[in-house]
């Protein structure tokens, strides 16, 4: 039998159309937007102004804290402006806009395509690297990847986990990066282990990828330590806690970090920019997204330039589909519905999802007829359908009582849900009061 | 360029439904009542459908004319509510009698606590129960098996495998005298015995009970549990007695066990939302029916043992919650 996490779950539809689609280059645009919070943490603090000259991969906006990040220019040009512009988020945020002139790449940088395997920085020096490279987790979470890997004192870590489960339907990007740069992603992980301190990694793949799983075995074979993980497809799995949970049978207690259990969780994609950056002296401006839907002509996995407009990949997918009633940037289970296709890509675009209008609005909501389903999918234990109730009835310690900060917001309740009901929608709502609430209390 | 529709995730849905849960509920029933029709003929037909067709009726008239809503009978659950209670009535019941069912069953039963999700008690159980105390004659005369397939409210009537039992104890005689005048179990399991319309023929009921499980509309935890329940508990009374205590094979293939642990214990609305809670519900089924059939006065007791736990679902549902991640498993990495 194949290895899952222990607690409910949900398979939608794949549709993962680009999943045979070798990554694309896509060209450099004409101006790149460069919003300074494409992170989780503090906004960055902008090192350039108006009229600068940048180069591909030079520092644009300084991290601003422990949990923070660098921002580096993707292309080489003229700063334009630093103004607010509409992002992912929905909201106007600040960004750097760059016109782009030629594609000049700083000179530290190491373009060569030549895998370089031996390892010859020490642990502090690669976390620092790291953390200097901007790297953030590239699976959505966009959490800067150098906290992760500082062990807080007294805790200690024994094994690195791989996340390259891609459990969201229709995205192939981490998929097809296994597939094309393996063996970049094995001297990462190595290069992870050696900073974690531990001699023991497991990649989880999950069994709806088998090329990447037998490709990944045997590259594996050469590197010591690193194991590969076939998984039963089971959403959420790439869910750091479930993650853990289906590899190595370990649970994160309620309100604690993986560390607490001896692991440490990275996305492949994350541990590719890894290997740029420690090994070829480059930081993070780009990145692998897939463009999809089951309208799109010409579904693809695009390496892109971190603020290049999405309009511009949507074009290279083959445009706009008529159809068109929704943009989702991410997945369909997690994903943010876009309010405009001009919002730039960030680091933590790993897919951008067409869907066609009949799919992209929710059904009328029904009366709740108790029948547990959201009890049974629901992969943290919890009880959305009461969940809801109090968050609707705002009985806020309730809320609490019953988990309601536990909820990694999958939105697998609100996809099994027979009577239509936004479950999800109302736990957020919960979540947000009872974390200030919380947070209140601690001051 | 078209406006983009925005909403918070999960943008895609799972296409399952409350009107796919009920109208599966409905098709898991069929082999129940074609049995049924098999061994009562024309009485099951009328009763069956004079008991649908009053509940949605119902249904439609209070909430068009009472409450003045949008009427939710394509929803399939006044239809199933009616399905349910022609099976747990006698298949000579006059229709006068099964339209005052439907009404106390979709009036008060479901509508007068705000309609579909906020039932408290099993509808159809609340109708039956009520013809139950107040028609006792014709709630307890049933027809006899295979011989009145054109008859109706003229037909022959006999005694359930249950009332033997009951009455035969009451009179001195032993268990193995009695199990003489009672059908095999293999006779028992197909349906060959005296009883309400859909209840008799175990095997049509199992089936339904694997396509429900397979169309994953219920889980195994209720009807599993309240079987065993039933069976352990008369087994050992029967293995400490075997001549004043009935076997655990009598008890589960007759009255209304199979009908109740499957289709009306597993009602979605009245009973418990965790797995843990669905076994306590289903043990406390089990426990309440043996000792009312054995000790109480009425010689079959599910309809009321499935009211009387319902009553406790929400106080099961407060106490007893699903299993959380990060529970059970407190070890911390070496």
């Amino acid at each position: 039998m194949l290895k899952t996490f222990s607690l409910g779950g949900v398979h939608p539809e794949e549709n993962k159309f680009s999943a045979g689609k070798k990554i694309e280059v896509l060209p450099v645009p004409e101006q790149v937007s460069v919003p300074i919070a494409q992170h989780i943490g503090a906004p960055s603090e902008p090192v350039v102004k108006k009229g600068d000259e940048v180069k591909v991969g030079q520092l644009i906006a300084k991290s601003t804290g422990f949990v923070s990040a660098n921002i580096h220019s993707p292309v080489s040009g003229k700063v334009l402006k630093i103004d607010d512009i509409l992002d992912a988020s929905g909201y106007k945020r600040k960004a750097i806009i760059i016109n782009v002139e030629g594609d000049e790449w700083d000179e530290t940088i190491n373009r060569s395509d030549k895998l370089i395997t031996e390892i010859s920085l020490s642990p502090e020096e690669i976390v620092k690297k790291i953390g200097e490279a901007g790297i953030v987790g590239l699976g959505g979470a966009t959490f800067p990847a150098h906290v992760k890997l500082s062990v807080p004192p007294g805790k200690k870590c024994d094994i690195l986990i791989l996340n390259a489960v891609e459990c969201e339907p229709y995205l192939t990007a981490d998929h097809q990066l296994m597939m094309q740069k393996g063996e970049e992603i094995m001297v990462g992980t190595q290069i992870l282990m050696t900073a974690l301190g531990v001699d023991k990694a497991v990649i989880g793949i999950e069994n709806n990828k088998p090329d990447a799983i037998a490709h990944m075995s045997e590259l594996a074979k050469k590197y010591n330590g690193i194991t590969v993980e076939s998984l039963k497809v089971q959403y959420p799995q790439g869910g750091e806690k479930q993650l853990i949970d289906a590899c190595i049978k370990r649970q994160v207690p309620s309100g604690k970090l993986p560390i607490e259990v001896g692991a440490v969780v990275q996305n492949v994609g994350t541990t590719y920019a890894v290997y740029e950056a420690i090994q070829k002296n480059k930081p993070l401006f780009e990145r692998v997204v897939t463009v999809t839907g089951k309208s799109v002509t010409k579904p693809s996995n695009f390496m892109t330039r971190v603020g290049t407009p999405i309009s511009q990949l949507i074009e290279a997918a083959g445009g706009l589909p008529e159809d068109t009633g929704k943009v989702i940037g991410g997945g369909p289970m997690m994903g943010k519905a876009l309010t405009s296709i001009d919002v730039p890509v960030t680091k933590g675009s790993s897919g951008i999802l067409i869907m066609p209008e009949k799919i992209a609005t929710r059904k009328p909501i029904e009366n709740c007829i108790r029948c547990s389903k959201c009890v049974s999918v629901c992969p943290m234990g919890l009880s959305p359908y009461l969940l809801m109730t109090v968050s609707d009835k705002a009985i806020w310690d309730r809320a609490e009582e019953e988990k309601i900060m536990d909820c990694i917001e999958c939105g697998s309740c609100s996809f099994t849900c027979p009577a239509s009901r936004p479950l999800l929608d109302y736990i957020r709502l919960g979540k947000g009061k009872v974390g200030q609430i919380m947070r209140s209390r601690t001051k | 360029m078209n406006t983009l529709t925005v909403s918070p995730s999960p943008h895609v849905h799972s296409g399952d439904s409350v009107k796919k849960n009920m109208y599966g509920v409905i098709l898991a029933l069929l082999p129940a009542l074609a049995a049924s029709l098999y061994y009562f003929g024309l009485g099951a037909l009328i009763v069956t459908l004079a008991a649908v067709i009053s509940c949605v009726f119902f249904e439609w008239a209070i909430q068009k004319f009472l409450l003045k809503t949008q009427p939710s009978i394509i929803d399939g659950s006044a239809a199933l509510t009616g399905l349910l209670l022609a099976f747990n009535l006698p298949t000579n019941m006059p229709i006068w009698i099964i339209i005052i069912g439907s009404l106390v069953a979709i009036g008060i039963g479901k509508m007068s606590f705000g309609g579909l999700g906020n039932n408290i008690f099993n509808p159809a159980l609340v109708g039956r129960v009520f013809l139950l105390i107040s028609f006792p004659v014709q709630m307890t005369s049933w027809p006899e098996q295979s011989k009145n397939l054109t008859s109706y409210l003229d037909a022959t009537t006999g005694a359930t495998p249950l009332s033997i039992m009951k009455e035969g104890l009451a009179n001195g005689e032993s268990v193995s005298t009695l199990m003489s005048k009672i059908p095999s179990v293999t006779e028992l399991f197909v349906g060959n015995m005296g009883g309400s319309a859909g209840e008799i023929a175990a095997v049509a009921l199992l089936v339904g009970l694997i396509f429900m499980l397979i169309r994953k509309i219920i889980t195994w935890h209720i009807p599993v549990s309240v079987i065993g329940t039933i069976f352990v508990f008369s087994g050992l009374m029967h293995l400490a007695n075997p001549e004043a205590y009935a076997g655990p094979l009598f008890h589960i293939l007759t009255g209304g066990v199979m009908l109740g642990a499957i289709f009306m214990a597993t009602d979605y609305v009245s009973s418990p939302m965790s797995k843990k809670g669905m076994i306590i519900f289903g043990i406390g089924i089990g426990f309440i029916t043996v000792i009312i059939r054995v000790f109480g006065a009425y010689p079959e007791g599910v309809s009321f043992a499935i009211l009387i736990m319902n009553g406790f679902v929400p106080l099961i549902d407060k106490y007893i919650k699903p299993k959380r991640f990060g529970e059970v498993v407190k070890t911390a990495g070496k």
